[in-house]
Formats: structure tokens, sequence, C-alpha cells
């Protein structure tokens, strides 16, 4: 692997780059009104909750220092929750307690939080230190993902998540995140994040990445990452597809949790989402997302749309790059994927 | 998204339009294009003198016409005591002194001020109707037969011209000419004889050009129209090649100097060269440029000026290149600063006071401040730091260490502020990489901005800022891949 490569091979696989993501697809596709609705986590859970859309349940909200006090004896009863900045982003502010001892609130790491943290974090987020400019916030407490089993052993602490890129609301690409030690605890690439690139047709694993090198094996856990294979795929996508229809982004990000007893749920979504996806899964975005602009009449169904996205975005053996970067319609009438069924629900 | 056309056609037309004005004005104006230009100016004094009566007197003094290859840059004729006007008349420009009481000698000045520029043409009057001059015999008599001698060995009126200038040179003298020089001067006398033929001529008289000559007078040459332009001869040797340091003074009036109410009255001339920026001979009156604003107003423009070529430099090093920055124009304003420091100087007393701004807002951090009240402590902090600096630097000698008080404390403060958020939520590496490309993007703004050229065509040709700005909305539809994209992407290399 050379440390540079030539842009014209870069264009060949067919890689979004971040000019023409923000130019051809997020300036074309947003429309920068509906931003606040997913900037604002607090507004992103209530819209999606009216749609009926799952999302991770909703404690409390609380807007001001006065109802910091009044919530103290109710957060105490709670044995787990997590607290969240509504305007944060990158996982800022962001603090997950996953039990309550006599010492008192232990987070996902193992250090013990008091009390009096607890409500200094509340006040730091409402007086805007984790939001963007330092804006006033608001803090949400919600309730906390329960792992699902698979995974329980993959990731170093926190919720493996999974981010979609929804495209006009056709699911085009996804990848499981894994916190790491080096991540601390935080899902975010940059940060030393796991990417792992998932098959759209089954939800299995492709590649894995972290600082953008291949990896075969969690660094901390010495999980196996190669032959992941994320449960409850279909109901996944489809969740995610609907998220088109209540924020109207054409160009989105969806972080989706599977949770043990409730299923994909919708943690955050994202008008600007990022361009590593495309080294996790080894693959541009471009022959996909110019399949689906070359699509006459985009589906109005999400189930449809899902269906189409596993068809036609599966791994098969076959199907060339660029047969998909040529001829966006051509791919229409691939062959069906014969590798494998869905993952069992 | 627009249409491309419409955008590629107003990309054009601005490009179009801020080099034409920038030619046009560079033509019209005489506005240089490269800063060092500099010419050659000549200063030519005429000393007027004359002895006054009691009573009032009126000077007149004949100007330079306009001429080929000298362009006037100033003149200027005032007398202390005397009313003065320029008179402006198209045959011949004057200068007119006047005074209502005048006694004893007095001493007036007219100074001009040019340049020789080879590309300044003037507009030539045509000689009007020739009138034939009435010789007396036996003078009559004796210039028909130097024409007849001279017509047939010539074949115009310039070739006439020479023919004559030779025969009225020849030694000894021909009897001829002998009789004619007695009455008339040498020039005069080729001048009637070129009438006498049909040929339009005139005397003149012209000013020799010599750096540091006092005292000149003026000598008296003649000149010929052929078909479209006047050319210049001197009687005593031929024809003259143009722009030959000779200044034409007077063409059409019998005297150079006319005084009413006055006798005795001369006129000498001194002359000096100096060489000049051609900036400080542009004539500002009459061109619409930022340099009409008063001194200190225009001192503020040239920074001003300059914003927008840094600005370009930001939008081509992250939409480009795709170095990350910490705030989008912050390098901008960080290379305003290092203007007025140097660089050396201003980026070690930059990174200097943002790490030590940076420990002490690690303090801050803890202390759980609202932004704006942390953003004024920062201020203050910074203000301190600076001092001490300056007074730690002063006392060490090192007189450059003062710089640093160029810095706007508010921007040094934000980056600060956010350095230290950038840290807090991203590390310490991060840090590095978005302070150290606004760094470097600033010291690439500032050699941009630092270069001669380029302060003196944003300061003196505002209109070229239409071009930067139409490079700026190109760039801002690039849609191919950031240079840096092409490493972060690299695992794509095919095998």
């Amino acid at each position: 692997m050379s440390a540079w490569i030539p842009p014209l091979q870069l264009a060949r696989r067919g890689v979004l780059g971040m000019n023409r993501r923000n130019l051809s697809y997020i300036g074309r596709y947003n429309n920068r009104s509906q931003y606040p609705l997913v900037d604002n986590k607090l507004k992103t859970k209530l819209v999606a909750a009216e749609a009926g859309l799952h999302v991770p349940e909703l404690l409390h909200v609380v807007n001001t220092q006065h109802e910091i006090e009044l919530i103290e004896s109710e957060l105490t009863s709670l044995p787990s929750f997590v607290i969240k900045p509504a305007q944060g982003s990158g996982g800022k502010g962001i603090v997950v307690i996953e039990s309550q001892t006599a010492e008192g609130f232990v987070k996902s790491s193992g250090d013990v939080l008091s009390l009096n943290d607890i409500k200094r974090h509340l006040t730091n987020i409402i007086s805007g230190l984790h939001s963007l400019g330092g804006r006033m916030d608001v803090a949400i407490i919600e309730s906390l993902v329960k792992v699902n089993p698979l995974f329980r052993n993959v990731s170093y602490e926190g919720v493996p998540d999974i981010r979609l890129i929804v495209f006009r609301g056709y699911p085009v690409m996804g990848m499981l995140r894994l916190a790491t030690k080096s991540s601390d605890g935080k899902a975010n690439l940059h940060q030393g994040a796991i990417g792992v690139g998932l098959d759209i047709g089954n939800g299995r694993s492709i590649s894995a990445v972290q600082h953008e090198k291949i990896i075969t094996r969690h660094p901390d856990t010495g999980a196996d990452l190669t032959k992941l294979a994320v449960p409850n795929w279909q109901d996944l996508l489809t969740l995610a597809s609907r998220c088109y229809e209540v924020t109207q982004l054409g160009y989105l990000g969806c972080d989706i949790v599977l949770d043990e007893h409730h299923g994909p749920l919708v943690l955050e979504l994202n008008a600007r989402p990022g361009l590593s996806i495309q080294i996790a899964n080894n693959e541009g975005l471009v022959p996909r997302l110019r399949q689906i602009e070359g699509l006459k009449t985009p589906s109005a169904d999400a189930e449809e749309r899902v269906s189409y996205a596993m068809k036609e975005f599966s791994r098969l053996e076959g199907i060339t790059q660029a047969d998909l970067w040529n001829e966006p319609q051509e791919s229409d009438s691939a062959p069906t994927a014969p590798l494998t069924g869905h993952t069992k629900n | 998204m627009t249409q491309r056309a419409p955008f590629l056609f107003l990309i054009g037309l601005l490009i179009a339009a801020g080099i034409g004005t920038a030619t046009f004005r560079h033509q019209e104006f005489r506005i240089p294009l490269l800063p060092g230009e500099r010419q050659s100016v000549w200063e030519i004094e005429a000393r007027i003198r004359y002895d006054a009566p009691n009573g009032p007197s009126q000077v007149f003094l004949t100007l330079p016409p306009d001429q080929a290859g000298l362009r006037r840059v100033s003149e200027t004729g005032a007398s202390s005591g005397f009313g003065f006007e320029l008179e402006d008349l198209p045959a011949q420009r004057r200068a007119h002194w006047t005074k209502r009481d005048a006694s004893g000698e007095q001493t007036l000045f007219y100074k001009l001020r040019f340049v020789q520029d080879p590309d300044y043409t003037a507009d030539q009057l045509p000689p009007g109707r020739i009138s034939q001059p009435a010789w007396d015999e036996p003078y009559k008599t004796a210039a028909a037969q130097i024409l007849d001698s001279a017509m047939p060995i010539s074949a115009d009126e310039r070739t006439l011209a020479q023919q004559l200038i030779n025969n009225m040179n020849l030694v000894p003298a021909g009897q001829n000419v002998s009789l004619l020089r007695e009455r008339y001067s040498h020039p005069r006398l080729l001048e009637l004889l070129l009438l006498t033929a049909q040929v339009p001529a005139r005397t003149v008289d012209v000013l020799e050009l010599e750096d540091g000559r006092r005292r000149q007078s003026l000598r008296t040459f003649v000149q010929v129209w052929d078909t479209d332009r006047w050319y210049l001869f001197n009687p005593n040797a031929g024809p003259v090649a143009d722009n030959d340091n000779l200044l034409l003074w007077n063409t059409d009036t019998p005297a150079v100097l006319e005084v009413v109410g006055g006798s005795n009255s001369r006129v000498s001339f001194s002359m000096i060269s100096q060489s000049r920026s051609m900036l400080a001979l542009v004539d500002t009156g009459s061109s619409f440029s930022l340099d009409n604003l008063p001194i200190a107003e225009q001192g503020m423009f040239k920074l001003i000026m300059l914003l927008p070529v840094g600005a370009l430099v930001v939008v081509f090093m992250r939409l480009i290149v795709g170095v990350r920055t910490a705030g989008t124009f912050m390098p901008v304003l960080i290379a305003m600063a290092l203007l007025q420091t140097q660089l050396v100087p201003g980026v070690v007393s930059f990174v200097l006071v943002v790490a030590l701004g940076l420990m002490m807002r690690s303090y801050l951090s803890a202390l759980n401040l609202l932004l704006v009240a942390r953003i004024a402590v920062l201020v203050i902090l910074v203000i301190g730091i600076i001092s001490v600096i300056s007074i730690v630097s002063y006392r060490l000698g090192l007189i450059s260490g003062l710089t640093i008080m160029f810095f706007p404390m508010i921007i040094l403060a934000w980056t600060i502020e956010r350095m230290s958020i950038i840290w807090e939520e991203e590390g310490p590496k991060e840090v590095l990489i978005q302070g150290g490309g606004s760094l470097l993007v600033a010291i690439l703004a500032f050699l941009l901005m630092d270069l001669d050229i380029v302060s003196h065509l944003a300061f003196n040709f505002p209109e070229l800022h239409l071009c930067v700005l139409a490079l700026v909305l190109l760039l801002g539809r690039y849609t191919g891949y950031r240079v840096l994209e092409l490493k972060r992407f690299s695992s794509f290399t095919e095998q």
C-alpha cells in the first residue's frame, strides 16, 4: 500500500471526497432548515417517537438549574441511565451510568461519580459547555441501552452502534462502530474507534479498520471482526430508512443501536455524516449514490426501499465497481443474491 | 444548484471586469503595474526678471505645448504678490502674472515637471494657410536663386529643408546667403525660404535638456510640416530626431516673454533630472483611487485590501489541500498581525503566548466558568502575558519581543479558547494538527501578502479583487478530491 493514491484511481474506486459530499449531496439534498431537527437530540427523539420509530426511552429533560434539584431523588432511584447534552456533537458530554452502589453512580469505565458530580455535569450541560458555540442547552436523561449479547464480548466499553448512510431513504452503506480503549469508550472513528464495514445485503462484516488501517481482531477484546453478523438486519435497515420521512434529509447518517429487549433503536441522526465509512467498507459511495440518483421515482415505502437496497448493494461476486460506476441503471437487472438469505431475525 | 453556463459567465465577467478596469486605469492614469517602477523626472525652472516702474504690470510667458514623448506631471507658477493664471489656449498655452503695484526688480518663477515617456503622444495642429513672404530687392533675387539651386536636388518638403540648410551652412558662405544673412537671422531665413517654396514651416524655440544646467536660454529651430506632422530642423545642422533631449517651448507666438508695464525683461532656464517612483507621479486628482483618501485611512486600507488575498489562501488551503485550521478565517487574522511583526518574531511570540495561555486555560476549565466570562478572563490573562513578555524581552535587549503587541488581544484570546476546547474534546494531537494547520496557512498567507507586488496591486488596483472574488467562487464549486484525502483514502490503492 503506497502512502498516497493517485486521484484518478480514487475516482475509479468511486470514493466520495469531502468537497463533493458537501456540494453535490449535503448541499443538494439536505435542506438547511431541517438541521436543527438532527442537531438537537431532544427534537430528533421527540419527532422520531411521534412517527413511531423506536428510540431509547426518554426519562427526563433538564431545562433549568432549578430542575436539577427537582430530579435529584428520581435519579437516585434509577439503576442505570445516560445523560446527554441535546446539542452536543461527537459524543461530547455523554455520561453513561451503568449501576448504583453505596459509593455512588458507577460509569461504564468503572469510575464512580457522586450525586454532586452528576449535578455539576448537568449544570455544565445547561450552561452550554458541550454545545456548539457555547449556546444554552438542555440535558437529556434517557434509559441505558442493553447491549445485545451478540456484541457483549466484541466491544470495549460502551454500546456498539451501527452507522448507516441513508440516501433519499435508501440505506446505501453501513458500518458497525466499536469503541476501543484508545477511543476512550467513544464510537468516533477519528478518535480511534473501530469501523466494521457491513454488507447491506445481509449485515455481515466486510472488513474492519482502526486509524484507517485494516485490522481483523479487536485490539482490546480480541474478538474476531471478520465473522460478525448484525441480527435484525432488515428491521434495522427499515428503521433507518424511515428516518428519511421524519427528517426529509436526503443525505442522512443514522446511528442505530441494538437493544437486547427492544431491538433496533434510533440513537442519533446526522446531517453531515463522515466519509470514513468508505474505508471500513473498502468501497466508494459514489456508485451507489449515483444508482439511487438514477432512479426515476424513488419509492415512498421504506420496506420497498430496503429490499431494493439489500438486493442491489449486497456484496456479490460478478458485479464490479466499474459496472456500477459507468452504468447506474444496468445493475437493475443484475442477478439477485445467490449467496445467502438474511440473517435470522 | 444553479446552471453551469451562467455561473461560468459570471466568473468570466468578473475576471474581465477586474483585468479590464485595471488595464484601463494603468493606461489612462499611468498607474504603474509594478511597485518599483522608476522614471527620470525633469524639473525645469524658468526665471523671469524685469524692472517695473511704479504701476500695474502684466507678464505673459509662453509655455511648452503638449508634445510627443514628454508627459507633463505638474506645473506651478505662483510668485508672491502676483496674481497667477494658466491660460490654456488651443494654439498655445501661457502663464499670466499680474500685479497692480510693482516697482523695482521683479523675479517670477515658473516650475514645470515632466517625464520622458516614449508612449506619450500629443496631437499636432496642422499649419494654417501659407502667406507668401514679401521680399524686397535685392533679397528677392538672392532667395530665388538659392531656391532654384536647392529645388532640383530635393524630392519633398523635408529634403528641400535639408538642402537649404546645407546650402546655408557652406563654408565659406555663398554670396546669396551672405547677403540674406545681413538682414535675416539664420532660422528666420530658413523659414522664409521654405514658405516661399510653398512649404509650411515655422520657427520654434526649444530648450536643450541637460541635467544640472543653469541660466540656459532658448534656441530657435525650424519646423517643417510634412503630410501629417511637424519635423524639427536645426538650422545649423539638419533634421533633429524626436525626443533628442529637446523640449519644444514656443511654437506659435513671436516671443516667449511678453511684459506689459516693465522693462529690461529676460527669462532664463535651469533644469535638473531626478529619478522618482512612478507612483509618486500619478496624477491622483483625476483618478478614482484609494489614494485620494487621507494618509491615515490609506494606511488602513493598505491592510484591508490585503484581506481578500489572505481569504483566497485560506479557501485554497482548505478546499484544495484539505488543511484543517482552527476557525475558518483565524489564519488570515494571524497573517495580518504577522504583517506588522515580521515573520520570525511574530510566529515565536504568537506560539509563546498561545502556549502560555493554554496552560492557564487548563486551570480555568477547572474553575467551571461560563463561556463569556472564560473568554474575558483569557483576554485579561493574555494582556498580562504580553506585558511580561514585552518587559522581559526588552530587559534582555530583544526589541523584537515587543512586536507581540501588534497581535490583537481578542484574536489571541479566541485562539487560546478554541485550542483548549479542541484539546479537551479531541486531544492534544488535534491541537497540533489544527494549530499547526492554522499557523501554516497564516504563514503562507503572510508570505503572499508581504510581497511588494501583491500589496501594490491590491491597493492601487482594487478592481483586481473582482478576480480574487471570481477565483474564490470557482474554488467554491470544486468537487474534486482534496490533496490530503489522497493520503486518507490510500487504502483504496488497487493491487
